[in-house]
């Protein structure tokens, strides 16, 4: 392959090493692997979700909603924790409120064939709405019994990063290694195809979101036992992240391509990496947007690069020279 | 004689046909379309764009159903409702264009829809087959022994050594050494219509339909090509070959039959065939009287410079319009040159695939071009954008009028002043003049004698196709272009609407405009041009003028191979 054809494919992980070569010759504490196992914590909400919207990115769909479904769903958790049911109780109703609030995204998507931008789209008001309704609009802060969760270690190793890990290196043996997975990248490269092939195309995408709206869920309760409080703005504007952890990480926005692992972890990683690095640096706060959009603007251009070049590499020939090679 | 087909027809016999019938909207594309396919032989299907091929053999595949008649594969009716009961029965469909995912590797390709599991039980042979547990019976049916079905489904987990171990195998058989995990997209063209064959052999079929596998090819990639379909019909496996490459059926086919307006117009053995023969049969339709008269300017080859004649209106003149000179995009077309005069309909004939749309494409700036020059009216427009070409006076009426040509949700009003907007605004600020819009929208409607009915604030998708195509041309009208590219501008449109479309054509050029009309109908050529150039490959093969049109001539230089198009450019050394 040619160097150029490598760099293009490999960006992601080009980008991640610059990164982390620059903060690190800045700062010595940056390595340190305190500082890197809190980059790994910090980054466990946001790999969630990223993980959720790369399965709806590959079907060439979108999912606008899902920091409103985090919302509702430790909305839904919270509410029941204070009228006293089990954690896990509460845990397990939030995980179904999201496959349910994906469910409904999914009907509206296949049955009435509305863009996936606009049904996410209501779904992320409708969703903000009914959580601050059923939260009255006030915060809730959790018993000590949540926040213990977030902090508790097994093998040595916080609970939220174990359940980013589960979750991440799930997905990526589902979208590897099953039936279902390769298909949903056959869906995203061209979905008349798909249905001419004999797939279940609806059967797929209904899957991507109900898929999409659990990760979510997944992700709100990591992030309420590490915050330990349901507020107003809880997972606002988190679905911008988890798509730009995503396409940062080389997921490709016109479906078909890119991956859980590395791909959408690594993204979600970088972006927490270089918050991280930026806050050691005692760099400006206002800076951080800047210097993150920077990144996720070289990334995306660098995928639209890569889809005309393909394109291109692609285009019909109507006749072939006779001495010409294969370009 | 169709109802019952349990009775043993002759021993050899796998597929027949009898009496299938098919219409669109009214329109019979199918009629009585009768013929048997003996086991193990390729049987060549010709025929010209339109002729019913396709038609017929979705019916074959499932993607269509026709209004009557019976199919009947291996003794058994043939009636598959979907694609997915064709394939069950034995039917592979490879399709000009290939459904492949490029971001796949060859073995998910191969398996995308019944991908081997862990844990799955097959009984002897492979789990392979589409078929779904109500389709066993049918499957069971049409293998004697070596049954292949999946007894379970197995974990919805692939099992990526059988995987390995089928697609390895399948590509062997055609002759593919590539390992099983390469993506597509690393295939060239003739490696890609491989896979679609592997593709076809992993359901084990009887009967493989190839519809113009060559067209993208290289030579040797057909030559390897027709080598692993040998091999296949010396398995027993018999075949559909469809192809406007007349030498390529001659060379592969057992048998030939030739359909022509949708209903067979010979057939017969290989022996009995010749090109020439199967061109006669094509072709020989009856000219409709659906051309609006039109005195055309009669140009003999020599003196072309010195032969515009004057045209019954009086616009016409000697000047060239529209002159394309040595246009080459690598590829795509190479080295067109023509000049388009006013008051001309040039018309460019070809068939799909040929160059034609590309062409027109290129003219009209939304494609580049490597090398060549294109003049309107003496002044270089290849380096302008399609915008400032339009200002500069050329119109095109794409060949898809749903995707390009129109705003489908847009009034009638809307879109006729789409082309010409930038004309009504004023000041600095490019308010529009509601005034002076109307009138030219109401005199554009009147030009084009837009069904009455129709309101201009009515959305145009809910207009018939032929009244679409008179909006996208008043559209243009408004613009008062001088040279028209027409695509296919009759694609689609009832006989009344063509009629109205033709002469309207007939009033553009009256007033002066130069016409290039591309069409995939040599009679609507023939019926409308002063001139016809024939595309094929991306080249003018054959430039002919009004007293020699000949529509033998015309599919002859469309048709064939390169070097006897050499001989057919020269109509001296050709006839």
């Amino acid at each position: 392959m040619k160097p150029v054809h490598w760099l293009l494919n490999n960006a992601p992980l080009v980008l991640f090493v610059v990164v982390f070569a620059i903060f690190g010759s800045l700062s010595p504490t940056f390595l340190e692997l305190q500082n890197l196992s809190n980059i790994l914590l910090q980054s466990s909400a946001m790999a969630i979700v990223a993980t959720g919207m790369t399965f709806v990115l590959l079907t060439a769909g979108v999912d606008l909603s899902v920091g409103s479904v985090m919302f509702v769903a430790v909305a839904v958790a919270g509410k029941m924790i204070f009228q006293g049911s089990p954690l896990w109780v509460a845990f397990l109703a939030a995980i179904g409120v999201g496959v349910v609030a994906g469910a409904i995204n999914a009907v509206f998507i296949i049955r009435l064939r509305i863009v996936a931008f606009i049904v996410t789209l209501a779904m992320l008001f409708v969703g903000r709405g009914f959580g601050l309704w059923l939260t009255n609009t006030r915060a809730m802060n959790m018993p000590e019994a949540v926040t213990q969760l977030g902090a508790a270690k097994l093998w040595g190793l916080p609970l939220p990063v174990i359940v980013f890990a589960v979750i991440c290196l799930a997905a990526h043996l589902v979208l590897t290694r099953t039936p279902f997975g390769r298909q949903v990248y056959a869906v995203g490269q061209d979905a008349d195809a798909a249905r001419k092939a004999g797939l279940n195309v609806t059967g797929v995408l209904f899957a991507v979101y109900a898929i999409a709206g659990l990760c979510a869920a997944v992700s709100g309760l990591v992030s309420l036992t590490q915050t330990g409080a349901v507020s107003p703005s809880f997972g606002q504007q988190k679905e911008f992240n988890a798509i730009a952890a995503a396409v940062l990480g080389g997921v490709s926005l016109f479906g078909g391509r890119g991956s859980v692992l590395p791909g959408a972890v690594l993204g979600a990683v970088l972006i927490q990496t270089v918050e991280n690095g930026l806050v050691i640096l005692n760099a400006n706060p206002y800076s951080y947007p800047l210097v993150t959009s920077a990144i996720i603007f070289v990334a995306v251009a660098i995928d639209s690069l890569r889809s005309r070049l393909l394109a291109r590499l692609n285009r019909r020939r109507i006749y072939v020279d006779p001495g010409a090679a294969v370009e | 004689m169709p109802t019952d087909n349990k009775q043993p027809t002759t021993n050899n016999e796998l597929l027949s046909f009898s009496g299938i019938t098919k219409s669109f909207f009214g329109v019979a594309v199918l009629k009585d379309v009768s013929f048997i396919v003996p086991a193990g032989h390729t049987l060549g299907l010709v025929g010209e764009n339109g002729a019913g091929k396709s038609t017929l053999m979705n019916i074959l595949g499932g993607n269509l159903t026709p209004d009557d008649g019976q199919m009947s594969l291996g003794g058994e009716p043939h009636a598959p409702a979907a694609p997915k009961e064709a394939t069950c029965a034995g039917v592979a469909f490879i399709h000009q264009e290939l459904n492949l995912f490029p971001n796949l590797s060859i073995a998910e390709n191969l398996f995308l829809a019944a991908f081997p599991r862990l844990g799955q039980k097959v009984v002897r042979g492979s789990p392979f087959v589409v078929c779904g547990s109500t389709d066993t019976t049918r499957v069971h049916q049409r293998t004697t022994n070596d049954e292949q079905r999946a007894v379970s489904r197995g974990l919805p987990w692939i099992d990526r050594r059988t995987l390995r171990s089928r697609t390895t195998e399948l590509l062997r058989q055609v002759g593919l050494d590539h390992p099983p995990d390469t993506p597509v997209e690393r295939l060239s063209a003739g490696e890609r219509q491989l896979v679609e064959i592997a593709k076809a052999l992993s359901i084990e079929p009887r009967l493989i339909i190839l519809d113009e596998p060559t067209t993208s090819l290289t030579s040797r990639e057909t030559e390897h090509l027709f080598a692993l379909l040998n091999r296949l019909r010396e398995r027993g496996i018999a075949m559909i070959y469809i192809s406007h490459a007349l030498n390529d059926v001659l060379r592969l086919c057992d048998s030939i039959v030739v359909l022509r307006d949708g209903a067979v117009v010979g057939q017969g053995p290989r022996a009995e065939w010749t090109v020439d023969r199967m061109i006669t049969l094509m072709v020989g339709r009856e000219m409709e009287q659906l051309f609006p008269h039109r005195p055309r300017s009669n140009l003999s080859p020599p003196s072309e410079s010195t032969a515009a004649q004057v045209s019954a209106s009086g616009a016409g003149s000697s000047d060239t319009l529209l002159e394309v000179a040595g246009v080459t995009q690598p590829g795509i077309v190479a080295d067109i040159s023509f000049g388009l005069r006013a008051g001309e309909v040039l018309g460019i004939s070809g068939l799909m695939g040929s160059g034609r749309t590309e062409l027109a494409r290129i003219l009209f700036g939304l494609d580049p071009l490597s090398r060549g020059s294109i003049h309107l009216a003496g002044r270089p427009i290849e380096r302008l954008s399609p915008r400032e070409r339009v200002a500069a006076g050329l119109a095109f009426l794409t060949e898809s009028r749903r995707d390009e040509g129109l705003c489908l949700d847009a009034s009638i009003a809307d879109n006729l002043s789409l082309v010409s907007l930038p004309g009504h605004a004023s000041g600095p600020a490019g308010w529009l003049n509601q005034g002076t819009m109307n009138a030219s929208v109401q005199s554009a409607r009147r030009a084009v004698t837009l069904n009455a009915s129709a309101r201009d604030l009515q959305p145009v998708k809910t207009l018939s196709g032929g009244n679409q195509q008179k909006v996208v041309l008043a559209k243009w009208l408004l613009n008062e272009p001088r040279v028209f590219i027409l695509d296919e501008p009759t694609r689609g449109i009832d006989v009344g609407a063509k009629h109205e479309v033709y002469s309207l054509i007939n009033q553009l050029v009256g007033r002066g405009a130069g016409v290039l009309m591309i069409s995939s109908e040599i009679e609507e050529l023939i019926g409308m041009c002063g001139r016809i150039l024939v595309m094929n490959r991306g080249r003018i093969r054959d430039e002919i003028h009004l007293h020699q049109f000949d529509r033998e001539r015309i599919l002859k230089a469309a048709l064939h191979d390169g070097h006897l198009a050499a001989t057919a450019a020269n109509p001296e050394a050709a006839r």
